[in-house]
């Protein structure tokens, strides 16, 4: 796919894959969201097969203000569009997901929720934990995002070409009766260690 | 364009001929698994000949294209090492209008001036116009934090990947004085390419063999000064041995080597100051899998300007 090659370039990413390894199982990755281009990024860094079945979960606020923008996150990468502003109970986020996820597909989704400016990831929004509960079958495997909030920063919409990485863990799953905090904070710190390594 | 003449084959298929001996060492050795060979320094040593061979034939290659393709694919490497810096050089969010014109605006058109030969431009363009851009867009864009710091980054980063690394492909609008040179000037960037990657060769072999007194053990441990002596005289001995293949004579072929030497022998110890700054060994290794262009760039980048001025000085 062309858009995919593009991204690819602009963001000079170099994909490593950490003690997993790419495979079209149902998995939900999650990774830290430093810019507009991350789900574009993550989904791209993807092998083509895995790809095809997987979602990027986006936000509707962002993604239908122009149609460009609609154009690439419906046709292009088939994005899961959630509104920020109107979040009910009847019509969570998490059944949206689950709905869409099926039995073949899987998601891309960011738990911090926005993006973040500081250097430091935010705090995980309990999303993540409840997707987990309801369907404890899938591989949540974390994914790191390092330097692309350089490449194009909130409020830009020139990007700068610097060279980014992106690197995908070893999956994770709720434990039985695993507290809320524990498991966000345990999949926080996830992401976070593959920084380092 | 005129046809290479004699010489120029001579040099491409000297050193084609070389890197081919080589590379067969390296194979046979690789085979022979001997025990009192250190494995580490096989794999640099084969890395390292990857490495020149993509760079001999694609200099070769572009060479034989014509000037453009030179200027073009230079234009192209400036621009990954660029972003090799400037990845490894915490900037702010503010700097990004800045750099942005820096990649956009600033590399491209240094380029295209060296193309289109207006050396009265191009030698000004990014120690004047783009210096004074740079900090004046930061200051625009609001943020005072480390202000001056910030500026000298990508400030140098310009500098180095860019402004001096493009007198490389500048040396082939130079206009010797002797007739007989006209179009041919791809002898002269062959012989900078050659003399500054046998100098880091040299020197590297001169530090193992008798290396006793580092020059700078904060900065690089392997560096000596036997090093440095050895690898000056080498380096200067096969400068005039391929004074053929330059319009100099002898002992200026030797000179040019010597000053090619200096000025490499700085960039590399500049370059891995800057890297010890930031706390890696290579360009590369932040970015699994590119490999550091920046790397094997060094010392050309320091030697390259330099050696266009004095030609430029004497010969034209």
């Amino acid at each position: 796919m062309a858009l995919a090659l593009v991204a690819r370039l602009l963001s000079g990413a170099s994909v490593r894959w950490v003690g997993i390894e790419p495979d079209t199982c149902q998995r939900v990755y999650f990774a830290n969201h430093t810019s507009h281009l991350d789900a574009l990024v993550v989904w791209s860094a993807l092998p083509p097969r895995v790809r095809s079945l997987t979602r990027p979960v986006a936000a509707k606020d962002y993604w239908e203000k122009t149609r460009l923008r609609r154009y690439i996150s419906t046709m292009v990468f088939d994005a899961l569009l959630i509104d920020r502003n109107e979040i009910k109970v009847h019509n969570s986020p998490i059944d949206l997901m689950i709905k869409a996820l099926g039995d073949t597909k899987s998601l891309i989704v960011f738990p911090e929720g926005h993006r973040n400016t500081g250097p430091e990831m935010g705090e995980f929004k309990s999303g993540l934990y409840y997707l987990a509960k309801k369907r404890p079958d899938l591989e949540l495997v974390p994914v790191h995002i390092d330097n692309l909030n350089r490449v194009l920063p909130r409020g830009e919409f020139l990007p700068v070409p610097l060279l980014s990485c992106i690197s995908f863990g070893p999956p994770l799953w709720l434990e039985v009766k695993e507290p809320k905090m524990d498991f966000l904070k345990r999949a926080r710190d996830a992401v976070r260690n593959l920084k380092e390594r | 364009m005129r046809l290479p003449q004699d010489e120029t084959l001579w040099l491409v298929g000297g050193v084609m001929a070389v890197l081919a001996v080589a590379t067969l060492v390296a194979r046979w050795l690789k085979t022979r698994r001997d025990s009192r060979l250190n494995p580490a320094a096989l794999q640099a040593f084969n890395l390292r000949l990857n490495a020149w061979w993509l760079m001999c034939s694609a200099l070769a290659a572009t060479i034989l294209i014509g000037q453009v393709a030179t200027v073009i694919m230079f234009g192209l490497i400036s621009f990954w090492a660029l972003r090799e810096f400037i990845t490894l050089t915490p900037t702010r969010m503010a700097d990004h209008r800045a750099l942005f014109w820096v990649f956009f605006l600033f590399t491209p058109l240094q380029y295209v001036l060296v193309g289109f030969d207006e050396y009265g431009l191009y030698s000004v363009l990014i120690p004047v116009y783009a210096v004074l851009f740079i900090p004046a867009r930061i200051a625009i864009a609001g943020d005072y934090r480390r202000f001056l710091e910030r500026s000298a980054k990508i400030q140098a980063g310009l500098m180095i990947c860019v402004y001096c690394l493009s007198y490389a492909p500048a040396l082939l609008y130079l206009k010797i004085k002797q007739p007989e040179w006209e179009g041919q000037n791809a002898r002269i960037l062959f012989f900078l390419v050659l003399v500054v990657q046998m100098g880091d060769v040299l020197q590297y072999l001169w530090d193992r063999l008798l290396g006793k007194n580092v020059i700078a053990p904060m900065i690089n441990r392997s560096r000596t000064w036997e090093g440095f002596l050895g690898g000056a005289v080498s380096t200067a001995l096969l400068g005039t041995a391929l004074w053929w293949a330059t319009p100099f004579e002898p002992w200026v072929a030797a000179g040019m080597a010597l000053v090619i030497f200096v000025a490499g022998f700085a960039g590399g110890l500049t370059m891995s100051a800057i890297k010890r700054d930031r706390g890696v060994k290579d360009y590369g290794t932040l970015i699994e899998g590119h490999g550091g262009v920046l790397d094997r760039l060094d010392s050309i980048c320091f030697a390259a300007p330099i050696f266009f001025h004095v030609t430029r000085y004497f010969y034209t």
